[in-house]
């Protein structure tokens, strides 16, 4: 009898211990220990397991010990100094120790052979790395842009460094006045950007292509391009009209005058789509900031502008034209197709301004105009085809009516008595 | 309308008394008929004859014949009512794709120099699979499939519904 | 002899001519105040005489596959020597012939023109009310342009609402689970074979049956004639009645071609099966009460799904019709509740109409 009740007791205590152990005997993610109080805990002391499992360095198989130091395995010892732990890194040693694996190929290689190296070295010729060798902690440091606990990688969307959220991330510190005082640089950088052709892309038309905050800045040696080097920048994608301004008689005059190619029009943060005002001598015109009335440069943008809105007037009498005979019925596809062309020579000429040169303008508005003209040729001929049915139609409707007419009369006759 | 059964009113037989009336009459209704009948089979006599342009430009058309094209040149055909682009390459096959860039529908052309498909307006580029390669376009060109039948080039795209 | 004279004889001889033409010399047609109705029957066969011709002539160069009927009709519209006004005409008649077809049925409702024995002339002209309604359906998808793709792709849907065979009559009507450019060439088969094969068979034993009764009278209008049979008036069928028939569709015609040059059919756009159904599809008028009549049912009726309950509606509703003659005298005050039904109807169906087209 006690035999047995010692058995069952026996049994239970197995039976309660035997989870346990193979508790304890789990491949302790090795983050264990620390996240077990962490993920309790509040701000700014809580990373929770979730966020950890996301991060790029958790799932690569780095622990809270890689960067922090300590003993996750054992909750005793986690935080012991004895056991190599850090505790809260200074912010002036982070860019070092993140730098101490990325920037060490042989070590990357392992993970990723074709990620960069050079962060850090790009960093420290940065404003940002100046600055904080200076001592100035409050600039931007690795984790500042990239998180800390829940790093993704770029390509992520979620990632607060892809090229859908770089503006957001920068615009942390840079769209806040209060943070910013001591520097003494605007902080209207991202109200102009996000109400900018280039936010609207990226953002609407989901053209990843689209230039951010780093795109013109750089990332991690990240600078404001100077006044001479801005429009290689814009350049790299605008290439016509960076080619068209560098032969441009505005060259050399804003090379002296010391001002910024590109920007100077178009501006660097706040660009808008550019419209054809801006090349007049009205109202919206950039033109007459330098020029006034009378000089060459005033008549030249006069010319410009009146050539340009010339054609555009003609393409959209053209399309009237060819609307109006669409809608009666008439089929007029192939003159639309071909007034596609006008419009093409319309795209080229807003280039060619570029060259600020009346007559290398004329070139294209000539042909858009001679291709406008013949479109709506094609038009008028549509319409009189329908005018030419519609009296057929006339026609018929006479023979109609003088045979109605006829069927009444005769009626009428056979049967007077 | 008419009072009684009239027995008596047979057609022809009506008693027009007036027989000037009688031929006004005719003249009206049988020139009338006439007239409308012409008028109408007038118009499907012309229908019947078919057209010269005989091709629909539906989805498949015929873009040249093998001897328009040297190596590494092109040339723009119509393909319904798109342009299309008909590249032959520097090793003599034929390609074909929308000439419609997807930046801001600028035609495009053929660069010898570089084996590309460049966009004038905007410098875009596009590579002999229509694949965007630089500059602003953000999509692909449609390719479309060459067929050659003989002498002729056919350019078709798949449209099945 | 006259050569008109000499054909005569010559038909005559062989055929009989002068018996078999003997009824229709005979014919004639009640002449009242009301009888300007008469009209609509000669008047709905005459523009379905113009859907034949003009369909005829649209064969000759239609293309029934999904690559290349678009651009067919595209071809007819634009390259062929009047062929902008065969398509138009086309287009309008078949509407002007279902609205006259609904009118010859209402004014024979209202008329009373069902009654014995003509009982089964009626069957026969719903039968090819529906027959009309279905060429209209069918036909309407052979541009094979947007509006069309997607009237078909919710037409094809309705039907299949109906409860167990539902589902085998979409994939009938489809060819497939999907709309597909297989839909379009059987939805061709229908319209230019097997509706009109049909339609051929039920049409020529509705005008038998007309012949072989004549015209009806309506009820008022026979009491008064039998109270005073002097007041009774009639019309030769030929030629005075077939005359003003031949003015009144000669009118209709015009009427057409004017439709045709002022109002040309548009071609539209034409359909992408991968792109997004636009906003605010709908049917041809013709089904736009039925349309907005399910579009009002709640999604659930009782545990049953709102549309399932529509669709059966309509067939109850188009089955009753059917049988009106049949259930009229064995009510008591029948006409009455014939009368009220089809005023019923045709507020009903007016004003869904109506509102289908505000609703967008």
């Amino acid at each position: 009898m006690a035999v047995l009740r010692a058995g069952l007791l026996a049994l239970a205590a197995l039976a309660m211990a035997w989870p346990l152990a193979v508790a304890a005997q789990q491949p302790a993610a090795a983050a264990n220990a620390c996240l077990d109080c962490h993920s309790a805990m509040d701000a700014p002391l809580q990373v929770t397991a979730a966020q950890f499992a996301a991060d790029i360095h958790a799932q690569k198989g780095l622990t809270c010990a890689s960067c922090h130091g300590g003993d996750p395995s054992d909750a005793g010892n986690a935080m012991s100094p004895a056991k190599g732990f850090r505790g809260h890194l200074d912010r002036a040693k982070i860019v070092a120790l993140c730098g101490s694996c990325h920037g060490d190929a042989a070590f990357m290689r392992q993970y990723d052979p074709s990620l960069r190296t050079d962060q850090l070295a790009q960093y420290r010729t940065s404003v940002h790395g100046k600055k904080l060798a200076a001592g100035d902690t409050h600039v931007a440091i690795c984790t500042d842009c990239h998180g800390v606990h829940g790093i993704l990688p770029a390509s992520d969307t979620h990632s607060t460094v892809n090229p859908v959220n770089v503006a957001t991330t920068c615009k942390r510190c840079h769209a806040d006045a209060a943070y910013m005082k001591s520097y003494k640089i605007p902080t209207d950088q991202y109200a102009g950007y996000t109400s900018s052709v280039h936010f609207a892309a990226m953002t609407e038309r989901g053209d990843l292509s689209a230039p951010t905050c780093t795109t013109c800045h750089g990332n991690h040696g990240a600078a404001p391009p100077g006044v001479a080097s801005v429009a290689n920048v814009c350049s790299t994608c605008h290439v016509f009209q960076a080619q068209l301004f560098d032969a441009s008689p505005h060259k050399a005059a804003f090379d002296a005058a010391g001002f910024p190619g590109c920007v100077t029009c178009h501006s660097n943060h706040h660009i808008q789509k550019p419209g054809d005002s801006m090349v007049s001598t009205g109202a919206g015109s950039v033109c007459t900031n330098c020029h006034s009335e009378g000089d060459d440069g005033f008549k030249a943008a006069e010319n410009i502008h009146g050539q340009i809105s010339t054609l555009q007037e003609r393409i959209a009498d053209s399309k009237a034209v060819l609307q109006q005979a669409a809608h009666s019925g008439m089929e007029v596809g192939e003159a639309e197709l071909q007034l596609a062309q006008a419009d093409d020579a319309l795209t080229k000429a807003r280039v060619a301004v570029h060259t600020f040169t009346p007559a290398k303008v004329q070139e294209d508005v000539t042909a858009g105009t001679a291709v406008a003209e013949k479109t709506r040729e094609a038009g008028i001929a549509a319409l009189r085809e329908r005018d030419f049915r519609r009296k057929g139609l006339g026609l018929s409707l006479i023979a109609i009516l003088l045979v109605v007419a006829g069927f009444g009369l005769y009626i009428r006759e056979i049967e007077r008595k | 309308m008419a009072t009684h059964i009239p027995s008596s009113l047979e057609p022809g037989a009506a008693p027009l008394h007036d027989p000037l009336r009688r031929r006004v009459l005719q003249v009206f209704l049988g020139g009338g008929i006439l007239a409308s009948i012409v008028s109408f089979l007038y118009p499907v006599a012309r229908y019947l004859a078919p057209p010269a342009e005989v091709d629909l430009g539906a989805d498949s058309v015929l873009a040249g014949t093998i001897h328009d094209l040297k190596p590494n040149s092109y040339k723009i055909f119509r393909f319904g009512s798109k342009p299309a682009l008909l590249v032959r390459t520097i090793k003599g096959e034929y390609r074909a794709m929308s000439a419609t860039c997807t930046h801001l529908s600028c035609t495009v052309q053929y660069k010898p120099e570089s084996q590309q498909v460049w966009c004038a307006c905007h410098n875009g580029l596009y590579d002999l699979n229509g694949r965007n390669v630089g500059g602003p376009p953000p999509r692909p060109l449609d390719l479309y499939s060459v067929h050659i039948k003989g002498d002729d080039i056919y350019v078709s795209r798949n449209r099945e519904g | 002899m006259s050569t008109p004279a000499r054909i005569h004889h010559w038909l005559d001889e062989r055929f009989g001519w002068d018996d078999l033409v003997a009824p229709l010399r005979h014919k004639t047609v009640p002449r009242h105040r009301l009888s300007y109705w008469y009209f609509l029957g000669g008047m709905t066969l005459f523009l379905f005489g113009v859907q034949l011709c003009t369909g005829i002539l649209l064969l000759l160069y239609y293309r029934p596959s999904a690559g290349e009927a678009y651009e067919s009709v595209q071809y007819i519209s634009t390259k062929v020597q009047f062929g902008w006004l065969v398509r138009s005409i086309h287009s309008w008649s078949a509407n002007l012939m279902v609205f006259m077809a609904f009118a010859h049925m209402f004014s024979v409702l209202f008329l009373r023109a069902y009654r014995k024995p003509r009982e089964l002339t009626w069957v026969t002209g719903l039968l090819l009310l529906f027959l009309a309604m279905g060429f209209g359906f069918s036909g309407y998808l052979l541009p094979w342009n947007t509006l069309a793709f997607f009237a078909t792709k919710v037409g094809t849907e309705v039907a299949g609402q109906v409860p167990f065979v539902g589902h085998s009559i979409t994939v009938f009507l489809r060819g497939g689970e999907d709309v597909t450019g297989a839909t379009l060439t059987r939805f061709f088969g229908f319209h230019v074979a097997v509706l009109p094969a049909i339609a051929t068979m039920i049409l020529g034993l509705h005008l038998l049956l007309v012949q072989r009764f004549g015209i009806s009278v309506p009820p008022g209008i026979e009491k008064e004639w039998e109270r005073d049979p002097s007041q009774r008036r009639e019309t030769r069928f030929f030629p005075n009645f077939l005359l003003r028939e031949l003015m009144a569709w000669y009118v209709a015609l015009g009427l057409l071609g004017a439709l045709a040059a002022l109002f040309p059919w548009e071609l539209g756009a034409k359909a992408d099966p991968f792109a997004p159904a636009p906003a605010g599809i709908k049917p041809e008028w013709y089904f736009l009460a039925q349309f907005q009549t399910l579009k009002l049912i709640p999604a659930k009726v009782l545990h049953i799904d709102g549309e399932v309950l529509g669709v059966l509606a309509f067939g109850a509703a188009a089955l009753i019709w059917m049988l009106l003659p049949f259930l009229e005298p064995k009510l008591k005050s029948g006409p009455r509740w014939v009368l009220g039904l089809g005023i019923f109807a045709l507020a009903f169906l007016g004003t869904m109409t109506i509102y289908a087209y505000l609703a967008k």
